[in-house]
């Protein structure tokens, strides 16, 4: 894609400008988002250029016919809260709200992959008050995992520890299921 | 606390204390993005939606304090004159997305300036949490007592499995962005920065100057920080970065020995000499001022110059940017007058260090 403004670099910067509530895409090379003042702060100015043609070079080989024959329209996805559909969320390299993650969900574990060095599932921070059963969910599975180690290692002394810490935590309460969704 | 203040001095309060490290590392910052969850992002929502959120930080947290950040001070960005916006963001208590949204924008800033919180940014919340040295695990503690406060009174855009959903996929996760401010002179001068690089960023960490355009870094002053914010937790993300800066500043520290045997005259000669231009100057581009500071900071660490405050490259690469000249004059200036008024000031800075 041409820079919109010099029409002779490439552009590398693509994002969208909200002016008196008018959605406006940008399309600029570094120079010109410079001159004109588009240059975001050099932490957020991620250059989405990579991102996305990997995204979209990515998409095509997955929805791609390998028949060669006509290509088989399939309905768009669309958030229902937002609007937003699966090709402007490419487009924009942006969601329009939470609810995207869910109605794109199936599509999104290539694209995290790709952008996150292969990894698809949140391990990190559970928030304080929404988390709810989810900590000792995490705290179970955490547990877990370290017996199954320590048997291999055939620390069998620890591996019991670990076990009665399992079975209290597990008799402490009922654990949900669902966790408390926001 | 007033703007005023947040206008006034270069270098926040909390800049004057040193950290552990503070020869090479000038400062740890860990930032976290956080969203409602039911309330469509920035890029697409309602404007009335994102000043409902705006007010919402108004009336909660104006003049509050949580720990030792106190009296925060609520801002809305579109009450801001474009100077005043510009010497936010060369203080890095705002970013240049920020002020774009000013709108429906706000920002709350603690009495120390160590916190600040960019609401309707990329994402509806954006927390900042600044640490002088390196500090990045404190500083991971801090941020994370911080975000519990905010989390009794907002429903965060959580999700079991994809975690904290933001805006942006490259955020996803823990939404984190772990980063430090180093001061790399030697390794610069030697080049093996170049060949550094390539290495710490196939660790997934990002460096990047901060000062200037492009792969050059002004000042010699590095950002390095983790890119990936899903898969890992966000101690090990803060434990992986923390490794790699660590075996900089061992190299860095080697360099600048390695130097001093090997060509002391020559780099004694080229600090004072960036120190006689800082003291005599009377026109100075950003980018010599920068390269001088950098020197000037460099033997003070050195112990070469004993009667300047290390803090001085901090505070006068804020000081000599466009935004705080202008405020400084209360006008705006060309290039010209901004590079004079640049001189002058160093070496009014300079005077009153003897
Ligand atoms: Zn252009
Ligand atoms: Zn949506």
């Amino acid at each position: 894609m041409e820079c919109q403004e010099c029409q002779k670099r490439p552009a590398t910067l693509h994002f969208t400008q909200v002016i008196n509530g008018n959605k406006k895409e940008v399309h600029v090379c570094e120079v010109c988002a410079r001159e004109k003042g588009y240059k975001t702060y050099p932490e957020e100015g991620y250059s989405l250029h990579d991102l996305l043609s990997g995204l979209i070079n990515f998409e095509s080989q997955a929805m791609g016919n390998p028949q060669g024959g006509p290509f088989q329209q399939v309905k768009e996805l669309q958030c229902p809260k937002c609007e937003m559909t699966f090709s402007e969320f490419k487009r924009v390299g942006k969601f329009g709200c939470a609810v995207c993650y869910d109605t794109f969900s199936e599509r999104l574990d290539p694209i995290f992959r790709r952008v996150h060095s292969g990894n698809t599932k949140h391990h990190g921070k559970i928030p304080k008050r929404q988390g709810g059963n989810l900590h000792k969910r995490r705290q179970l599975e955490n547990y877990k995992m370290e017996l199954k180690t320590l048997i291999e290692s055939e620390e069998f002394e620890k591996a019991a520890e670990i076990r009665d810490k399992i079975k209290a935590l597990e008799n402490e309460q009922d654990i949900g299921k669902e966790g408390d969704r926001p | 606390m007033t703007l005023q203040n947040f206008m006034n001095e270069a270098i926040s309060p909390w800049m004057q204390e040193e950290g552990p490290d503070s020869d090479i590392v000038l400062s740890s910052r860990i930032r976290l993005a956080r969203n409602f969850a039911n309330v469509p992002y920035p890029i697409l929502a309602d404007a009335d939606k994102l000043e409902e959120i705006r007010d919402f930080f108004k009336t909660n947290y104006e003049n509050q304090s949580f720990q030792n950040y106190e009296d925060f001070a609520f801002i809305a960005i579109k009450d801001l004159s474009s100077i005043e916006k510009r010497v936010l963001v060369e203080k890095h208590l705002i970013s240049p997305h920020l002020v774009k949204n000013a709108e429906t924008s706000a920002v709350l800033i603690s009495e120390n300036e160590q916190v600040s919180v960019m609401i309707n940014e990329e994402d509806h919340i954006r927390i900042q949490l600044y640490f002088p040295g390196f500090q990045l695990a404190e500083g991971l503690e801090k941020v994370f007592e911080f975000d519990d406060w905010l989390e009794e009174k907002i429903n965060y855009a959580f999700d079991e499995s994809r975690g904290y959903l933001t805006s942006c996929p490259t955020n996803v996760g823990t939404g984190m962005r772990a980063s430090v401010m180093m001061h790399l002179p030697a390794l610069a001068m030697t080049k093996q920065i170049n060949r550094m690089i390539p290495a710490i960023n196939q660790l997934g960490l990002v460096v990047r100057g901060i000062y200037g355009e492009g792969s050059e870094a002004q000042g010699n002053i590095f950002q390095i920080s983790n890119q990936i914010t899903l898969g890992k937790s966000e101690h090990d993300i803060v434990d992986d970065l923390e490794s790699v800066v660590r075996q900089l500043i061992t190299h860095e520290r080697n360099a600048r020995s390695r130097i001093q045997e090997q060509s002391g005259t020559k780099l004694e000669d080229r600090i004072y000499r960036s120190y006689g231009v800082l003291e005599n100057a009377r026109i100075i581009e950003s980018k010599e001022a920068a390269q001088c500071l950098s020197n000037v900071r460099l033997g003070i660490d050195l112990g070469l110059i004993k009667k300047v405050s290390r803090n001085i490259l901090n505070e006068l690469m804020i000081l000599t940017q466009p935004g705080f000249l202008q405020h400084y004059q209360k006008q705006s200036l060309t290039a010209n007058q901004r590079d004079i008024l640049r001189a002058t000031l160093i070496r009014e800075r300079l005077q009153l260090e003897n």
